[in-house]
């Protein structure tokens, strides 16, 4: 599958996409583009606009300004989302009907072959329940469903808006799974959450929003170009904070106790660290090389930005 | 579901209860069969006008459909895989016509059998004319069930789509009075002809002053015009296209 990754085919593209709600702006000139095989997460508050730019492109929401191309624009936007799998905040189905003939609508809708039904009930576990009316099912069951029916094309993407809102651990854990699964198979996927470390647990790329403009996209691993920090103890705590201060490869340090947190503003590897202290008689008790988690990272971006506005 | 049974099954057994022989606690024996009214060819005119008044059960089912496609949020789910608005629109168009298709059909199944049973003359020609009334009776459920669709996709909730439907109607009758009171009676009612529930009315006029002229041809002054006219089915068609029309543009201009 790894072939797949490297083929930058262009699946969605949105420009300078604006939506208002009266006097409110839920999204604000927003640009970026989803490039087939990778693994997306579209993050950022309560209300940053996670939603709106989900519910644009996929036709229930109104744009204000800008555009948005489907597969390089090839087809109309209601054709494209028959290639496409997507759940929106909550399982919607027809609560008098059951499972499987819910599914069975979406392939009409999506001229998909009924065989499928079964193929996808069984991946997300709900072959034995398929005949049971949808308003009997648990929340869980009901998420797990909106799954099964994204996936009965085989989309092209897959695009869920918050999977495990509401959903007690257990359930959280079988949705996440399932993510993986699908993941791992190559899918492109698109994930809207406030869940940081969802986000930083499947996938490869994310977009930060926050009130309705981009803070940033590209790579997790590239969000903020931050070389770590290193979690230090030692016995001669004084001399090695002295040490560090004179050292040109830390920008900060911190003491929190007896434990001292050395940022790097250059990269460097802990075991020549190591040396280099052992070599100016320090014998440290704890060394610990660290990235910012992407909740750290977020936390300091959306800051950042909060300061300048 | 139960509401889609009641509303097929009521009118028809109302109109089969009807023609049968009816004995009053045993004082005399009502049998409206008796009459007349279920010879050919009036009775197609007599059982569409009764049936059609049982319009309104349908009406709740065509107003739920949609309130339901809203509460559901399965309008929006639609639309995410893929349907576009367009077709969704028709697709409910489509259950209109079906429902209005059935009802009319069994309308005229049930008059048949009645008026084969009753009915004086079983002649082939007289059994066909006025057969547009049926025509009529389909047209006039479709344009119902439009406004009525028009109404859910503009209120999204059915009770509230339904008190719509109530005050539409003391709306027309508002304006005929302002114009019997601005205009003279005459052209006041001709107006009235082109309003939306009025015109669907009119399609089908009620039957009674017709029974009554059968009854005593001598009398001029009972005879109307009563027939279902081709112009009246363009008036009530054109306001489906407009209902219909509206209902898209509604849903294309919608945020879900």
């Amino acid at each position: 599958m790894a072939h797949k990754r490297y083929k930058l085919e262009s699946i969605l593209t949105i420009n300078n996409l604006t939506k208002k709600f009266g006097n409110l702006t839920a999204v604000k000139d927003l640009s970026f583009s989803i490039k087939k095989g990778n693994v997306y997460g579209i993050l950022g508050p309560n209300g940053s606009g996670k939603s709106t730019t989900l519910g644009v492109v996929l036709n229930v929401v109104n744009k204000t300004s800008g555009d948005f191309q489907w597969f390089d624009g090839k087809m109309s936007t209601h054709e494209a989302l028959k290639k496409v799998g997507a759940i929106i905040e909550r399982p919607n189905f027809y609560p008098y009907m059951s499972g499987y003939q819910n599914l069975k609508l979406v392939c009409k809708i999506k001229g998909v072959d009924y065989s499928k039904i079964e193929e996808k009930l069984k991946i997300v576990g709900l072959l034995e329940r398929k005949h049971s009316k949808f308003r009997t099912f648990s929340l869980g069951m009901k998420q797990r469903l909106a799954i099964a029916s994204a996936l009965l094309n085989d989309p092209e993407i897959l695009i869920l808006d918050e999977p495990t809102n509401g959903l007690d651990p257990q359930g959280i854990h079988q949705i996440r799974e399932i993510i993986k699964q699908i993941a791992a198979k190559g899918t492109t996927i698109l994930l809207a959450s406030h869940l940081l470390d969802e986000v930083e647990k499947v996938c490869t790329h994310v977009v930060v929003l926050r009130k309705g403009k981009k803070l940033y996209s590209g790579r997790v691993d590239e969000m903020i170009s931050s070389h770590g920090f290193f979690e230090l103890k030692c016995n001669k705590q004084e001399a090695l904070v002295e040490l560090l201060k004179k050292h040109t490869s830390f920008s900060k340090i911190k003491v929190e106790n007896d434990l001292i947190v050395a940022f790097l503003n250059e990269p460097m590897r802990s075991d020549d660290f190591n040396k280099y202290l052992f070599e100016k008689g320090i014998i440290l008790t704890q060394l610990v090389q660290r990235k910012e988690s992407l909740e750290e990272q977020f936390l300091q971006l959306t800051d950042n930005q909060a300061n300048q506005i | 579901m139960t509401l889609i049974f009641v509303s097929f099954v009521l009118p028809f057994f109302v109109i089969l209860l009807s023609s049968l022989r009816i004995n009053v606690f045993g004082f005399f024996t009502l049998e409206l069969g008796e009459l007349g009214i279920f010879n050919f060819p009036i009775i197609w005119h007599l059982t569409t006008f009764f049936a059609s008044q049982f319009k309104f059960f349908f009406a709740i089912v065509v107003v739920s459909m949609i309130g339901n496609e809203y509460s559901n949020k399965t309008i929006k789910q639609n639309l995410i895989d893929g349907l576009s608005k367009k077709e969704f629109i028709l697709s409910k168009f489509y259950t209109i016509i079906f429902f209005s298709l059935i009802s009319t059909v069994l309308i005229f199944v049930i008059s048949f059998c009645i008026g084969f049973y009753y009915s004086s003359y079983n002649e082939f020609s007289i059994i066909i004319q006025e057969t547009e009334f049926l025509l009529a009776y389909f047209i006039k459920l479709i344009g119902f069930f439009s406004l009525c669709l028009f109404f859910g996709m503009l209120v999204k909730r059915s009770a509230f789509a339904l008190a719509f439907l109530f005050i539409l109607y003391i709306l027309e009758w508002i304006f005929f009075g302002l114009m019997v009171w601005k205009l003279d009676m005459n052209t006041a009612e001709k107006i009235q002809n082109f309003f939306p529930l009025k015109s669907m009315y009119k399609l089908i006029d009620q039957p009674f002053q017709r029974i009554a002229m059968t009854k005593f041809p001598e009398k001029a002054n009972l005879s109307y015009d009563y027939g279902a006219h081709g112009y009246e089915m363009l008036i009530v068609l054109a306001w489906t296209a407009l209902f219909i029309f509206l209902s898209y543009r509604l849903l294309k201009k919608r945020d879900l």
